[in-house]
């Protein structure tokens, strides 16, 4: 087995796109849970609709990539009033399930025959980043140190979305450390208090379902940019469980929990990955209990173990509060 | 001062619905039904502008139920009300608070995982930074919130919670929390306080400094309502006290009337009790 090669490979999934990609739904998804308290389980459809907007005005309309961001952007905003306007004032158990819901309808909406001519159906959309290549400025060739390198293209992607990620969490900061993120905070605490206190409730709630998908609609962009695809199943509920997983490691309700999480957790599943293939390969894992087919699964189990162990000895994630969280049992 | 207050209601005859000289806050008719129960029922009710009522009863009266429908957090059957002019039937809770009617609950909410400083300033009213976009511009807002700083430390020190300014409010005992919950509720500078069992839970001590709070604000001008189970307290502080049960007014009147009230006694410990029980007791 070779460790060095296993870790190079953890790591570049620390560092890679699908992991800033994952860091920027998390931190819209902290604004709606951790930091307002509600419990949107339909982070992925935001994606979903952020993805789909560059993709649907790129490739159907030809219109500009830049173009196709707003339009993703326009997209999530009015998925967000659809989806709170009714919904948030419901109780938070019954936000759940009308987000999971709504989230599977707009996947299966995507990939249906009906919307086929626009959104290309369970085959969905291809080679529409071509404008972000094209202002590519690295110069073709590897980059990086040791055995851990980027392709120049990886590069300008990471560029990107770690770009978003930080532009994001200042965003995020700025807007907590304010009074209107004192406001989203008590509302996380006990709604009625901030009513009883003159606040507006469901306006405050339905601006942070809207900021947060908005930034989580950012997240499935860069997705899809990275790919150069948009497929409606990769938009799937077990991604807003992912971005549910990294958010909690990392610490919900706190600045730096999503990105922590995110590194984190690309990193964990990567090098079970890396380390299961290598093990079955070198025979230390004989094919006839885990074979190279089934390594992709096992290291989701093993991923949830270590989520298991997280949850009994570390509840409040990675950056979280210990003395916050005994506060929480109301 | 007390007397003063005490004075105005003096000529204001001691029955259900009686109207007062200053009204602040008027009650028509305002019914709330669970199912077939009646939980609130209140043909006509008049609260004088600055001074203390109590609002007594027995268990299941429909005092906590009035309060909600009063301050918009809960939708009545049937009925209007107004308060300082202003009719607030259909109102959103949210608004009834900003006109000035800001209300405390039986069970506290202090905002656990926010600090004791940060449960005050939320309070703050008309708050620049506490719009979406305005917050992300700190010099739009921070002249304001460095005021309002102030005015939460110097309630804090009133209120004798300074020490646990940077705490949060969820490690608050029973009540500081009673007491940090009035706090916020007066640094919205409310017109009127609707205060529900202030005194549940609290310890002897806290509760003579409650007390003198709750008049020291009456004698400021402030009108406060507050349901309370506690007769020391209904006696010694109020000017007027509302007896419910069975969701509807039963008896008004200064607090040493209404002790004596027969139909306040009834509600109480039943009727008949001073009654001679039964034939077969020996005589």
């Amino acid at each position: 087995m070779d460790f060095a090669a296993i870790l190079s490979a953890a790591v570049t999934g620390a560092i890679g796109p699908v992991a800033a990609a994952y860091a920027l739904a998390a931190i819209g998804l902290n604004i709606h849970f951790g930091y307002t308290g509600l419990l949107n389980f339909g982070q992925v459809a935001f994606m979903l609709v952020g993805a789909y907007g560059v993709a649907i005005s790129v490739s159907v309309f030809g219109l500009s990539l830049w173009l196709g961001v707003l339009v993703g952007v326009l997209c999530a905003i009015v998925l967000a009033l659809l989806l709170g306007a009714p919904t948030l004032r419901l109780r938070s158990d019954y936000l759940a399930i009308a987000t999971i819901a709504a989230g599977e309808i707009l996947r299966l909406f995507y990939r249906s025959s009906y919307a086929e001519p626009l959104t290309g159906g369970v085959f969905g959309l291809q080679r529409f980043a071509n404008e972000f290549y094209e202002l590519n400025p690295f110069p073709a060739g590897e980059y990086g140190i040791g055995s851990i390198t980027f392709s120049n293209r990886d590069l300008w992607v990471m560029v990107l979305g770690w770009g978003l990620v930080a532009l994001a969490t200042v965003f995020v900061y700025l807007l907590i450390h304010s009074p209107w993120g004192r406001v989203i905070r008590s509302i996380r605490e006990d709604e009625n208090a901030a009513r009883s206190l003159g606040k507006n409730v469901y306006v405050y709630k339905l601006q942070s379902l809207i900021l947060g998908g908005v930034i989580g609609s950012f997240g499935g962009m860069v997705m899809v940019i990275n790919t150069q695809s948009a497929n409606p199943d990769s938009f799937d509920p077990v991604v807003t469980f992912f971005v549910y997983t990294l958010l909690v490691l990392g610490g919900a309700g706190r600045i730096a929990g999503p990105l922590l999480g995110a590194v984190v957790f690309w990193f964990v599943v990567v090098f079970f990955d890396a380390l299961l293939r290598q093990a079955i390969a070198a025979g230390y894992i004989s094919s006839d209990i885990i074979g190279a087919p089934q390594a992709g699964a096992v290291r989701f189990a093993l991923v949830g173990l270590g989520l298991l162990l997280l949850m009994v000895f570390r509840p409040q994630g990675i950056l979280g509060r210990k003395e916050e969280m005994v506060l929480n049992g109301r | 001062m007390v007397d003063e207050s005490t004075a105005t209601l003096s000529n204001v005859a001691a029955e259900p619905g009686a109207s007062k000289p200053d009204p602040i806050l008027a009650a028509d008719g305002v019914r709330r039904s669970f199912g077939g129960l009646n939980a609130v029922d209140v043909d006509h009710l008049e609260l004088q502008r600055g001074a203390i009522t109590a609002l007594i009863g027995p268990n299941g009266a429909g005092k906590t139920t009035l309060f909600n429908v009063l301050t918009g957090f809960d939708r009545p059957s049937a009925g209007n009300w107004s308060f300082a002019g202003t009719e607030l039937r259909g109102m959103a809770a949210h608004r009834v608070a900003r006109l000035g009617m800001v209300r405390t609950f039986q069970l506290t909410k202090a905002l656990a995982r926010l600090t004791v400083l940060e449960n005050l300033q939320l309070a703050a009213t008309n708050q620049r930074g506490e719009g979406m976009f305005a917050s992300l511009v700190r010099p739009l807002w921070r002249g304001q919130e460095n005021r309002y700083r102030e005015l939460a430390d110097e309630l804090l020190a009133r209120f004798r919670l300074d020490h646990l300014r940077e705490a949060h409010a969820g490690t608050l005992s029973g009540g500081q929390r009673k007491l940090l919950e009035l706090a916020r509720a007066l640094m919205t500078r409310p017109r009127m306080l609707m205060l529900d069992e202030p005194m549940a839970g609290v310890n002897p001590a806290l509760a003579q400094s409650l007390l003198e709070h709750i008049t020291s604000l009456r004698d400021e001008g402030m009108t406060v309502c507050f349901v309370e189970h506690d007769m020391d307290m209904v006696m010694t502080t109020s000017d007027w006290v509302v007896c419910l049960a069975e969701g509807s007014v039963i008896a008004e009147g200064p607090p040493r009337a209404i002790g004596a009230n027969p139909a306040v006694i009834d509600a109480y410990l039943g009727k008949h009790h001073d009654e001679p029980s039964s034939p077969e007791q020996p005589s």
